[in-house]
């Protein structure tokens, strides 16, 4: 039976020779991990499961990244729970001053590989699946389980192939690409079935992939997974080095769906309120002059070297404009100080942005950068749901970080090119 | 097992940001949370809001956040059962594993209007709108996650298996 990668993985995970779609599975699990909101009510069930340790402490891990550095008395209260548990149980863990948003933090140390077959109770999960790995979101009841028992039961989904063509036009990136795609599928169009990337890959970074697939959840899906490719094996020998087991789709593998995109036709996009499904050109955009009152550059989807180094090449030598607040947020201690290294730190603050620790903070409406009543906001994170991140009549614009960065200096939505 | 109730009504996406913003999110109390649920759409449903009601939804119900606070909130709210035209993946694992009844039927969700008195019996997904005096059956659970239901949840399913 021909089978999409999604699908070997799943079956060599449940131990069995082949799967099909719809079948309900029970799969080992190579890592389970939560952050500060989802891990203590995932403690709370692990305990009343009747456990007392977890099914192998190398293969739990804890980010606390959501409310740190903690944001008040009830967030610092769920951080010292992961803390005490996470020691309690030998887990890995990284506190502040080492801790970076999950979905970036993860893959740099390391503990993802190809292969793997991972939940994380945070709906971002299915970022990993840009090394090759099935990774999908979970709640925390299943994180408890997932923690006990060191397996979770899946329906194995069925799948659409994303081919990718063409060539990359200029300043565009994963996150244009993937809010295209979402403009196609809607948000729900990938609903319980696996994203499956290929084509010609090559040309998109690690860091491209892990933006692209990080959003297949906005799609409705249960996974993203990109084939592993030399770009793969190269993140991986500079991370850890350990290259699993590389899966690739059978020629003859079902789909319920095929996509073709272009990239010669892919243009700067902006999803607007309140849907990422609502995509539109940027040069549609700035048509409409926008007026903004923050940019947020950072996130799980957008927070790594690439994003970095693409908001500095529009920063550098410019300044953002009057009566905007600019937040950037590297999404690692690792990138932090990369952005030190190459310089990009100065770049930044000459520009009058302001950099914080890495946190999913403002991306939630967590803390370090919540909207005011009718706030507009251009933001590289995922979501632009209502109230997402502040006031409920406040507006999330999602674009890359260079369209973030040339909105911050403009004032208005707009492209790195309409600047002066 | 029965549940009857009036109908909380809402559209299609309902996302759980809505559903329990991340502002609450730092006390996991169940009750805690039910007192701010479905706020930012919908400011009067914590008052409006009897024990055994029933929520109704459109496509793709629960969408976006993994957050278990959702379905909590709502089942801590004092709703008895989610009717939706679908669910959102997580959403509906969630709510599977923590208790709450979830139930697949498009047209009952299309019918139902806010207020409508809605009874539904859990053994065999039928649907009573009551009101408007129609009758509709959800899609069956698969065995597998029925044994979950029967059991309560994840963690006494889990429970249970540990003891055999």
């Amino acid at each position: 039976m021909a089978m999409t990668m999604t699908q070997k993985i799943l079956a060599q995970k449940a131990g069995k020779p082949s799967v099909v779609a719809g079948e309900l599975v029970e799969c080992n699990l190579d890592l389970v991990f939560g952050n500060d909101i989802t891990g203590p009510v995932a403690i709370g069930e692990f305990y009343k499961m009747g456990a007392t340790k977890v099914f192998d402490p190398n293969k739990v891990a804890l980010v606390p990244d959501h409310f740190t550095p903690n944001k008040d008395i009830a967030a610092a209260g769920l951080a010292k729970t992961t803390r005490e548990f996470a020691r309690k149980m030998g887990v890995h863990y990284f506190e502040v001053g080492q801790v970076g948003v999950e979905h970036a933090l993860l893959p740099e140390k390391g503990l993802i590989k190809p292969g793997d077959a991972v939940i994380g109770a945070d709906s971002h999960t299915c970022t990993h699946g840009a090394l090759g790995a099935f990774t999908t979101g979970v709640g925390s009841t299943d994180m408890a389980a997932g923690m006990a028992t060191g397996t979770a039961w899946f329906k194995i989904p069925e799948a659409i192939k994303v081919t990718v063509t063409g060539k990359k036009q200029k300043h565009v990136s994963g996150k244009d690409v993937i809010l295209h795609l979402i403009g196609i599928l809607g948000v729900d169009g990938a609903r319980y079935r696996s994203l499956e990337f290929g084509g010609d890959i090559a040309q998109l970074t690690m860091d491209d992939r892990f933006t692209i697939a990080n959003m297949a959840v906005e799609a409705g899906a249960k996974n993203g997974i990109f084939p592993v490719d030399e770009v793969t094996l190269e993140y991986i020998a500079a991370h850890g080095g350990n290259k699993g087991v590389a899966y690739a789709a059978d020629p003859d593998a079902e789909y319920v769906q095929e996509v073709v995109i272009d990239l010669n036709e892919v243009p700067l996009t902006v999803a607007f309120p309140h849907l990422p499904e609502n995509a539109r050109t940027v040069a549609e955009a700035e048509k409409m002059k926008i007026a903004i009152d923050q940019v947020v550059i950072g996130s799980c989807t957008n927070g790594r070297i690439d994003d970095m180094r693409a908001a500095a090449a529009v920063l550098k030598g410019r300044k953002v404009a009057d009566y905007v607040r600019c937040i950037i947020f590297p999404a690692t201690q690792a990138i932090w100080k990369q952005c030190v290294d190459e310089g990009l730190m100065n770049i930044f603050i000459d520009a009058g942005a302001a950099v914080s620790t890495p946190t999913c903070g403002p991306c939630l409406g967590g803390h370090m950068g919540i909207l005011a009543e009718g706030e507009k906001c251009v933001s590289t994170t995922n979501r632009n749901f209502v109230g997402r991140m502040g006031h409920v009549t406040s507006e999330i614009y999602l674009a890359s970080p260079a369209v973030a960065a040339a909105s911050a200096v403009a004032g208005y939505i707009c492209g790195p090119d309409s600047l002066e | 097992m029965k549940c009857k109730g009036f109908a909380h009504k809402y559209g299609d996406h309902i996302d759980t940001d809505v559903i329990i913003p991340a502002r609450v999110l730092n006390n996991p109390d169940p009750a805690a949370l039910a007192a701010h649920c479905m706020e930012d759409i919908d400011k009067e449903f914590v008052k409006r809001v009897k024990a055994g009601d029933i929520m109704v939804g459109g496509l793709n119900f629960g969408c976006g956040s993994s957050r278990e606070h959702a379905p909590i909130s709502i089942k801590a709210a004092g709703i008895s059962c989610v009717i939706a035209e679908n669910f959102a993946r997580i959403f509906f694992r969630n709510a599977i594993n923590i208790g709450l009844p979830v139930l697949e039927c498009p047209e009952a969700a299309k019918e139902a209007a806010m207020g409508d008195e809605i009874e539904v019996d859990l053994d065999n997904g039928a649907i009573h709108n009551i009101t408007k005096d129609k009758h509709y059956v959800a899609a069956p659970f698969p065995p597998f996650m029925q044994k979950i239901i029967t059991a309560g949840g994840l963690v006494e399913y889990i429970k249970n298996k540990r003891e055999d």
